[in-house]
């Protein structure tokens, strides 16, 4: 029992320990070179535009059922008109960076962990290396940097289309008059609150990509462990999403809010 | 550049016939409990072909995985191209590794680029030939193996030989002075195989690529080391017999349990009395 908690302690702390030189790898290949760019550019598109729609979804009906269901409450103290507030706070401080984090986990962290995986599996990362070119360069950079730049673009885009749809349900659900809605939106925020959307969702996509990646590169096992990892990635990465959403609001709040 | 004993630079050194090109000294590897290398030591010449031979688990593939740096070895030193490389940071392996290339089981290809592509990748990744030349050369490498009129299909459309094809073609595209094949003919039909023995043959005797052959397909090893390519005056390339000169320049090494119990040529290999390697001939 003893020797297994160990063995399981040891693991875990390899693991972390892979992860920070991974991460620091990748750190050290932003600012030197070679830089791949044309694997960067493909890397935003495929990570950015490739995950546009669902993130448009999933903002779109979060705002939605957010003003449905804030309007229910707020009826009970006669704050109907107040639902703007509710639902473009929720969004732009929680849901928007949360969501799209989510979104992007299993869209992209999924398919990066099952594409490195799948490489690793078939000695394409060996051959890589061969061949002269560090995997890290040219697999992982890429796809950190386009995580840690579209996140927040699509957090953004996420926002806009939740409290767009909250609108939709306010105007003709709960019969607020759009005038007050929309002023109710702005009204409620704060520069702090604008801040704190934009800041997690770097944090966010820098974490989701690079445990994927990490993830990826450590698949053994074959194809049945390209599976666990795909999954590994999906699971790990959603339960930092989480975690590091609260982690980073602490900070956030101690630090740019006024006390 | 360092000098030797003799006055000669490591770089005139390799240029002479008969010099060392990769040189395994007591080299030891375990994973965990596994020893995988128990005391391995060989030396490949220039021009030469080294075949080692070995059940599965037998350490033939981690031997090469050492030399190319993919893998550190515990224990032991080893020299590649005038380099010890067991002491190399990743950093540093890059540089001895352009002249490097390894062929790996299943071909290894990228799955996402299309068989040019793959075959210019380091040209066009790793180095700043202009575009028409990496272009040139590759189409160039296709038309030595072969395989010119699949230049642009995706690894995916192409059959077990032809990828392994393709993988040769990668390996050679940047003209490395040693070539490493792990397992090259393995899965594949004797014609196909054929084919491919060929082109390790070829490219021995006509670009003058030393190299290490890792297999337990003994008719492959046979093959390669009982026959030369030769160019007729109007660049026909066969492949035939090779004379005994030449059959004496592909050296067998049979390792067991990571250690090597044969080293020797292709007739002292077929008339060895140990039993182990009769029972593997068999």
């Amino acid at each position: 029992m003893i020797r297994a908690i160990d063995s399981g302690l040891k693991k875990a702390a390899l693991e972390v320990q892979e992860y920070v030189f991974l991460t620091a790898a990748a750190f050290r290949g932003v600012f030197t070179r070679p830089i791949y760019s044309h694997d960067i550019v493909e890397q935003f598109d495929l990570i950015g535009v490739g995950s546009l729609t669902v993130v448009l979804m999933t903002g779109l009906f979060t705002g939605m059922a957010l003003a449905s269901q804030s309007g229910l409450t707020l009826d009970q103290f006669g704050a109907r008109p107040v639902v703007g507030r509710l639902v473009s706070a929720s969004m732009i401080k929680e849901l928007g960076p949360v969501l799209a984090g989510l979104m992007l986990v299993g869209r992209v962290g999924s398919g990066i962990a099952a594409e490195l995986g799948s490489m690793v599996v078939t000695d394409q990362i060996n051959a890589l290396r061969a061949l002269g070119t560090d995997p890290v360069r040219k697999l992982v950079v890429p796809r950190v940097l386009a995580g840690f730049f579209m996140a927040p673009v699509l957090t953004i885009i996420s926002d806009f289309v939740g409290i767009f749809g909250g609108w939709v349900v306010s105007r003709f659900q709960l019969e607020v008059a759009s005038g007050l809605y929309w002023s109710s939106v702005t009204k409620s925020l704060y520069m702090q609150d604008v801040w704190m959307g934009l800041i997690k969702p770097f944090v966010l996509g820098f974490i989701i990509v690079t445990i994927a990646c990490h993830v990826g590169l450590r698949t053994s096992g074959g194809t049945q462990g390209v599976g666990k990892a795909t999954t590994l990635a999906v699971v790990a990465g959603s339960v930092a999403v989480i975690a590091a959403d609260f982690f980073v609001t602490q900070i956030l709040i101690f630090t740019i809010y006024p006390r | 550049m360092k000098a030797t004993a003799n006055g000669l630079t490591a770089k005139q050194v390799l240029a002479e016939v008969g010099a060392p090109v990769v040189v395994f000294d007591r080299v030891q590897l375990a994973f965990d409990d596994k020893v995988v290398l128990r005391d391995l030591s060989f030396t490949l010449i220039k021009g030469h072909t080294k075949i080692i031979l070995g059940a599965s688990g037998s350490g033939k593939s981690t031997a090469l995985k050492i030399i190319v740096g993919l893998l550190k070895a515990d224990a032991g030193v080893v020299w590649v191209n005038g380099q010890r490389v067991d002491q190399l940071s990743e950093h540093e392996l890059m540089a001895v590794r352009t002249d490097l290339g390894m062929i790996f089981q299943e071909g290894a290809l990228f799955d996402s680029l299309t068989v040019r592509e793959n075959v210019g990748y380091k040209l066009y990744e790793e180095t700043d030939m202009p575009l028409e030349e990496v272009d040139r050369r590759v189409e160039e490498v296709l038309g030595f193996i072969g395989l010119a009129e699949h230049i642009d299909k995706m690894p995916s459309e192409l059959s077990g030989g032809q990828r392994r094809r393709v993988a040769i073609a990668r390996a050679m595209a940047f003209k490395p002075s040693v070539l490493l094949y792990d397992e090259a003919t393995t899965g594949l039909d004797p014609i196909t195989a054929t084919t491919v023995d060929d082109e390790m043959i070829k490219l021995r005797d006509l670009e003058n690529v030393s190299s290490i052959i890792v297999t337990h397909q003994l008719r492959d090893a046979f093959y390669v080391a009982t026959h030369m390519a030769t160019r007729d005056r109007d660049g026909t390339v066969h492949v035939v017999p090779a004379t005994p000169q030449k059959e004496r320049q592909a050296e067998f090494i049979m390792l067991r349990d990571g250690l090597i119990i044969f080293e020797g040529d292709a007739d002292a290999f077929r008339n060895s009395k140990d039993e182990y390697i009769q029972e593997f001939l068999a």
